[in-house]
């Protein structure tokens, strides 16, 4: 069944970290060493069983993987069409998919003898991790966070600083997620010898997509065995959320070699992508360099970063991983998107009919999921990585919808 | 012989080293900037850098950030750049200028095109901060037909199995970027520039240019003492930012003193 490995979509990146034209190492000389450390180290990491059972462990005691893979039931027979499974990866410790990252990251810095931790994050989620992981083995932590992503995260701002990690507000640019990622990048130039730079999705500089591809493919190897497990099969169609790409690499990479699986990604759509506010950089943006690779950007014509806009704190972001651009590119994904009215809508229909409230991020999946499950056969299994929940996210909800809480 | 080593050498057989001021282009915006730039000019600089705004300049400290943002907000674009230092061009064919910014603003513009316009307009050279040796290609053969410098930077952290593919194919001249950090934040201490230019010395012989934390008349002399030239943003940026009537009078004498700084340090 699978092709042989030349033909396989699982190569990716070669040794310069590309990913056809996208990847790359686009960053200042300052850095350069470092980050080539950072790729020599993982290498040895990754080709070290010791490491890997370390891992392992902190998985199964700590996070609390595997995650199960939850049959949706009353969805399935709402939306009268496929039948439609959610990847509970909001389960994991934390509440979301950014921990499987930052257990890999942190083993890493330590095997590095890193002393101090940085991170930037959008939503909180990846923040959190970051912060939960630096707690556990006793590292300090600093996370960059906008300030306008403080205000509408504002209990994961409390939780990073309960975990003792210290959150820096972002005031320059747009005040989001590329911002926060601009300010990580300058603390770690200055503070190159000490620190490790958690980067929270599958984007930056090489290694970091590979890496945190790497660390998260944990959500699709798991999603393979228990779905045949349930159903003696592979998936139709499986289907995630894009803010920088790392749950969606994580669940689609596994499945890229089978060629019945269809692969969907959802962008948020923010206003509508004829609005110009939006963040879908793939569907609604053109290739560029940004944040140390190049991929698709939201940028105007004289390649000036324009903002994005998401009622998702983490898909704000106007970039993407860059395998996700050699993938779309390559036609192997299919990149669509959702607003933020539909995000809203299916993050109200998943509390209602199944007892879960998601994130707004996966509430952006499920959306899509909303449109295309009724016209799909009842055969037609579909799976979605429902990545994070929505606790973090009753305050903007409330407000979106006019309830003061 | 460019612009830029005609400079150097002139200066080498004068005994001193370069007073390499820099601002971005358009900042605050394009009448004032290129007012700025004649100031710089009349009170002694060698070469001018002039900053290609990008809204995402990662290894800018919040001084030159807010120069390029503000340079923006005038309606700068690469473009209007290349304008600028048309017209600069148009009263002074001596001053070596080079171009410093990042690459996805060229990419944009197409790297062949950008090239060549830049020539057109009087460019002399290129530092592009994010595009390392090793992804450096595209641009490359481009701005070699078109006969810029690439001028590239080492750091602190460059080690010497690393130094021979950063020096490979630079030309112009090396920027040695004092600190391990970004500009406009802390100062190097001079023992540590003047081991860094040693080494350096040792990999090359094109002139070796100092930036990053040189503020002050005697921190830039005492860079002058060791390498070719010395660079110097933020302190002329800030000036610039905080604006007021005498604004051009103020960075004029900034930049004197500064010139004066590196005039003297051999003497
Ligand atoms: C729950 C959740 N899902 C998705 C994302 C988007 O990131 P990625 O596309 O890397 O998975 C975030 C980011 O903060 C998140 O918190």
């Amino acid at each position: 069944m699978s092709p042989d490995t030349a033909n396989s979509y699982r190569m990716g990146p070669d040794e310069r970290g590309h990913f056809g034209l996208y990847g790359g190492r686009y960053v200042a000389e300052t850095l350069m060493p470092l980050i080539r450390e950072v790729g020599a180290a993982y290498e040895e990491a990754k080709n070290d069983s010791a490491f890997h059972e370390e891992m392992g462990r902190f998985h199964k005691h700590y996070t609390g993987r595997p995650s199960p893979l939850y049959c949706a039931e009353r969805l399935t027979a709402h939306l009268g069409g496929a039948k439609i499974y959610f990847k509970r990866d909001e389960l994991n410790h934390t509440g979301s998919h950014k921990i499987n990252n930052c257990l890999g990251q942190i083993l890493l810095a330590r095997r590095m003898g890193k002393t101090r931790i940085i991170a930037e994050t959008g939503a909180g989620q990846h923040g959190v991790a970051a912060a939960t992981v630096c707690a556990r083995f006793d590292l300090p932590c600093t996370v960059y966070m906008g300030s306008v992503d403080i205000d509408r995260q504002a209990p994961n701002v409390f939780r990073m600083r309960l975990l003792g990690a210290e959150v820096r507000a972002v005031e320059s640019g747009s005040r989001t997620l590329k911002d926060a990622l601009n300010e990580a990048l300058r603390d770690w130039v200055a503070n190159v010898h000490d620190t490790f730079y958690i980067i929270g999705t599958a984007a930056g500089p090489a290694p970091y997509p590979e890496m945190v591809r790497d660390f998260q493919c944990i959500i699709g190897d798991e999603v393979r065995t228990q779905i045949t497990e349930a159903e003696g099969r592979l998936p139709d169609t499986v289907v995630a959320c894009i803010g920088g790409g790392s749950n969606a690499i994580g669940l689609f990479h596994p499945f890229l070699d089978d060629p019945d699986v269809r692969i969907v990604g959802v962008e948020a759509a923010g206003h509508g992508l004829e609005s110009g506010e939006h963040a879908a950089s793939l569907t609604g943006g053109s290739p560029g360099v940004l944040h140390g690779n190049r991929t698709y950007l939201l940028q105007n014509d004289d390649g000036q970063i324009t903002d994005a806009h998401s009622i998702s704190a983490g898909l704000d972001y106007p970039g993407i991983g860059p395998e996700h651009a050699w993938l779309k590119d390559v036609g192997r994904a299919e990149y669509v998107s959702a607003t933020d009215a539909e995000a809203l809508e299916a993050f109200q229909l998943c509390a209602r009919l199944e007892g879960i409230i998601p994130a707004l991020e996966p509430a952006h999946a499920l959306a899509w999921v909303i449109r295309a499950a009724p016209e799909l056969p009842r055969d037609h299994i579909l799976v979605m990585n429902l990545c994070g929940r929505g606790d973090k996210d009753v305050f903007s909800v409330g407000d979106a919808l006019g309830i003061a809480l | 012989m460019s612009r830029i080593a005609a400079r150097f050498s002139a200066l080498r057989e004068g005994g001193r080293a370069a007073f390499m001021p820099f601002v971005s282009g358009g900042d605050p915006d394009f009448d004032t900037s290129l007012a700025v730039l004649r100031r710089l000019r009349d009170a002694g600089a060698d070469l001018l850098e002039i900053g290609v705004s990008f809204t995402d300049p990662m290894a800018d400290g919040p001084t030159i950030q807010a120069g390029g943002a503000r340079a923006l907000a005038a309606g700068m674009t690469t473009k209007r750049v290349l304008d600028l230092v048309r017209a600069y061009r148009a009263e002074d064919d001596k001053m070596p200028i080079v171009l410093m910014g990042y690459f996805n603003p060229i990419y944009r513009y197409g790297a062949e095109r950008f090239a060549t316009d830049a020539k057109a307009a009087g460019v002399d050279g290129l530092i592009t901060v994010d595009l390392p040796p090793e992804e450096e290609d595209e641009l490359r053969g481009p701005v070699e037909r078109a006969g810029l410098d690439i001028v590239r930077l080492v750091a602190p952290t460059t080690d010497e199995d690393r130094l021979p593919l950063v020096l490979e194919r630079a030309s112009g001249f090396v920027y040695y970027v004092s600190i391990a950090g970004i500009t406009g934040t802390r100062s190097p201490t001079m023992a540590d520039v003047e081991f860094a230019v040693g080494r350096l010395r040792r990999f090359t012989d094109l002139p070796v240019a100092v930036g990053f934390g040189i503020n002050t008349a005697e921190q830039a002399g005492a860079v002058a003492r060791v390498a070719d030239g010395a660079v110097v943003g933020s302190a002329l940026v800030r000036e610039i930012g905080a604006g007021g009537p005498d604004m051009l009078d103020r960075v004029g004498a900034l930049a004197r003193e500064l010139a004066g700084g590196v005039a003297g340090a051999r003497a």
